[in-house]
């Protein structure tokens, strides 16, 4: 199967080499030769879908942007991939660079964009500088910046370093990181395309969505919308990770039977054993059982039969051994740790799950605890500003309707009749369940000591609007 | 990574062109704020209270605006780590391939826990989330920068006294 975006090309991140596997042809190609609403018909009638979670139609997103130049326009490549599971972006930053800023350079053409910024995530420190090297590369050759190519085309082009914080891959989080606040959600309306960074129209993409772009443009969108499920065509990056023997990130036609990811690229399921259960696309999706991931292809479309999405297409496999709740409760830890703390549901939601969860895997769950966290996972869903509510509510609320029985065996007081477990679960030794980080208050609490002792000194500076 | 306990934070001529140059790739000087907040830690090694006032007057922000920045985000530190800080990931595609294995064997290795320093200062120790590198669990990042991938007890020995020689 042809590659559209981990070509089997050693050292592609060169830019030599990336043009001299007519690398920059695209971009050469719409600056010469197509008008900037012609490139957004060719990716609308590609059927391209975002890669960073939504699946939402990318030429459709690029229609939203007002034309002319009132205002100045921005474009944010979300390369912030902190679900976990996920990571993919990552390996286009090492194998394929350039394709992503090509594609980035292209959608900004085609929405009259003058300057682009590429948020990346703290933790991805070695790609960051691979990154900045390429973006440089890039301006030295004259694809980027001014009149690039001798066209009358513009744009400018950042590295943005995130610094920890998973809330900031939301698209109105990271519009506020970008602009120097903490990374707050925003409540929409606005929408980015009318009020996005600074104020101004903004449209923010996932990497691995732009770096679809270019060969959209090179071959054609007919090419591009007969690759895989017509309803959601081209491949996806499957980045596959957990018990299978050869983890790592595939690229594959969407529509690919999830059992052959899983037999024929990853080498099966580690020690032979059967799976229990498997997260089609990173942690906040609904998972599949064993039944439902041997039937599972792998497209948005498809998974909605088993109340599942793509997400992110990052494949989590648990085998027969997996403690399940131990598994959910780690996921929720993660959830309640990421909140921002704008909405009381989201806030406090994820707590109580966790709250719950801990005592249950505890051994001191009581009987109605199951339906408590259903009900509590449902109070979140739909009723917070972005939708981290729902990827906290989702999967607690979904492996309990597809492996209640789990639950139950663990609230059961007779311990001892629990299969010996996965020994490799389990949880820091030290401070078991403490939901309060101690350590973090007390500096916390420290830091506000001082800034109240600034706020009583008259020759500080302090709040302003 | 360079930890100074307490430092009088202050940029030399070099460092203030590249917080100019940070602040120009923006249409307003508060998005600098997270690259200037990099700068010092990457100098100091921690972000003190002082530094956040600095980091204001640079950018001509109110102190509290980036109080509240720093304290947003975890990379950033706000107490100093040791010089060798292991984040470890315990998250899910972590956690089902050992990670906690890996984050009890170092915390009690080392005789640390959660985001504690050893006495010499050398070592100190976080549980992280998902790093992004779940094909290769379990696997921690040393000062916000290294991944090492695909961690066995026996390679951790190995790491840590390797570190340690490390000047
Ligand atoms: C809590 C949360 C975290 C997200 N994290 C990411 C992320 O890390 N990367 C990403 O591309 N999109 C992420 N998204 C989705 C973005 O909000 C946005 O839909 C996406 O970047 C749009 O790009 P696309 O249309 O190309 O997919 C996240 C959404 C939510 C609600
Ligand atoms: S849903 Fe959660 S993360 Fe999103 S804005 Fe509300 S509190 Fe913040
Ligand atoms: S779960 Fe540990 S790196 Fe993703």
């Amino acid at each position: 199967m042809e590659k559209i975006i981990l070509k089997d090309i050693p050292n592609l991140d060169n830019i030599d080499v990336y043009i001299s596997n007519s690398g920059y042809s695209a971009l050469k190609k719409v600056l010469t030769s197509l008008k900037p609403e012609e490139v957004t018909e060719e990716v609308k009638k590609s059927g391209l879908r975002g890669r960073g979670g939504a699946c939402f139609y990318t030429g459709v997103k690029w229609t939203f942007m007002p034309k002319g130049n009132d205002k100045p326009k921005f474009l944010c490549c979300n390369g912030d991939e902190s679900e976990p599971g996920s990571f993919k972006d990552r390996e286009i930053f090492e194998k394929n660079p350039h394709q992503f800023i090509e594609g980035a350079l292209i959608a900004a053409y085609a929405m009259g964009i003058g300057k682009i910024y590429v948020y990346i995530r703290g933790e991805y420190w070695k790609w960051i500088n691979i990154m900045e090297e390429c973006v440089a590369d890039a301006y030295k050759k004259g694809f980027i910046g001014k009149n690039i190519l001798g066209s009358d085309f513009s744009v400018d082009m950042y590295v943005h370093k995130g610094a920890g914080a998973y809330i900031c891959g939301e698209e109105s989080s990271l519009m506020n990181s970008l602009e120097g606040k903490r990374g707050y959600p925003r409540v929409k309306p606005p929408f980015p395309a009318s009020f996005g960074v600074w104020g101004n129209p903004t449209t923010i993409n996932n990497i691995e969505t732009l770096a679809n772009v270019p060969e959209i443009i090179n071959k054609g969108a007919e090419w591009f919308s007969k690759i895989g499920n017509p309803k959601h065509p081209g491949t996806l990056l499957f980045g596959v990770s957990g018990h299978v023997n050869k983890p790592g990130v595939y690229e594959l036609p969407t529509g690919t039977p999830l059992m052959t990811i899983i037999n024929d690229y990853c080498g099966g399921v580690t020690n032979g054993k059967q799976i229990k259960m498997v997260i089609p696309g990173g942690s906040s999706m609904p998972p599949l059982t064993r039944e439902e991931a041997e039937k599972a292809l792998m497209d948005n479309e498809n998974l909605r039969e088993f109340n599942t999405f793509i997400g992110t297409a990052g494949i989590i496999v648990m085998n027969e051994d997996t403690d399940i709740v131990d598994v959910i409760r780690r996921i929720s830890k993660f959830y309640y740790h990421e909140s921002c703390g704008q909405c009381t549901p989201c806030r406090e939601g994820t707590g109580w799950m966790l709250k719950v969860l801990d005592r249950i895997c505890k051994g001191e769950g009581k009987k109605n605890d199951i339906d408590l966290l259903v009900s509590v996972a449902e109070n979140i869903e739909g009723n917070t500003i972005c939708a981290l509510g729902d990827a906290a509510a989702w999967p607690v609320k979904w492996t309990i309707k597809k492996f209640r029985n789990e639950f139950e065996k663990k609230i059961k007081d007779d311990k001892s009749k629990l299969p010996v477990l996965n020994k490799v679960h389990g949880l820091r030794k030290s401070e078991e369940y403490n939901l309060i980080d101690e350590d973090e208050l007390t500096v916390t609490k420290n830091l506000f000591g001082k800034v109240q002792e600034n706020i009583n000194n008259p020759d500080v500076k302090r709040f302003s609007s | 990574m360079e930890v100074k306990q307490n430092y009088i934070p202050a940029f030399d001529e070099n460092e203030l062109k590249q917080v100019q140059l940070h602040i120009s790739k923006y249409p307003k000087p508060m998005a600098a704020v997270m690259p200037v907040l990099w700068m010092i830690q990457d100098k100091y090694g921690w972000i003190s209270i002082e530094a956040m006032k600095y980091t204001g007057d640079l950018l001509g922000l109110p102190y509290d605006h980036v109080l509240g920045v720093a304290t947003f985000y975890t990379m950033y530190f706000k107490k100093p780590m040791g010089k060798h800080h292991l984040q470890v990931c315990t998250n899910v595609s972590c956690m089902l391939r050992g990670g906690y294995e890996i984050y009890n064997h170092i915390s009690d290795k080392l005789g640390i826990k959660n985001k504690e320093v050893t006495a010499d200062g050398m070592f100190s120790i976080e549980e992280v989330e998902c790093l992004g590198s779940c094909a290769t669990a379990p696997m921690l990042q040393v000062n916000n920068r290294e991944f090492y991938e695909n961690l066995t007890t026996q390679s951790i020995d190995k790491l840590i006294d390797d570190l340690r020689k490390t000047v």
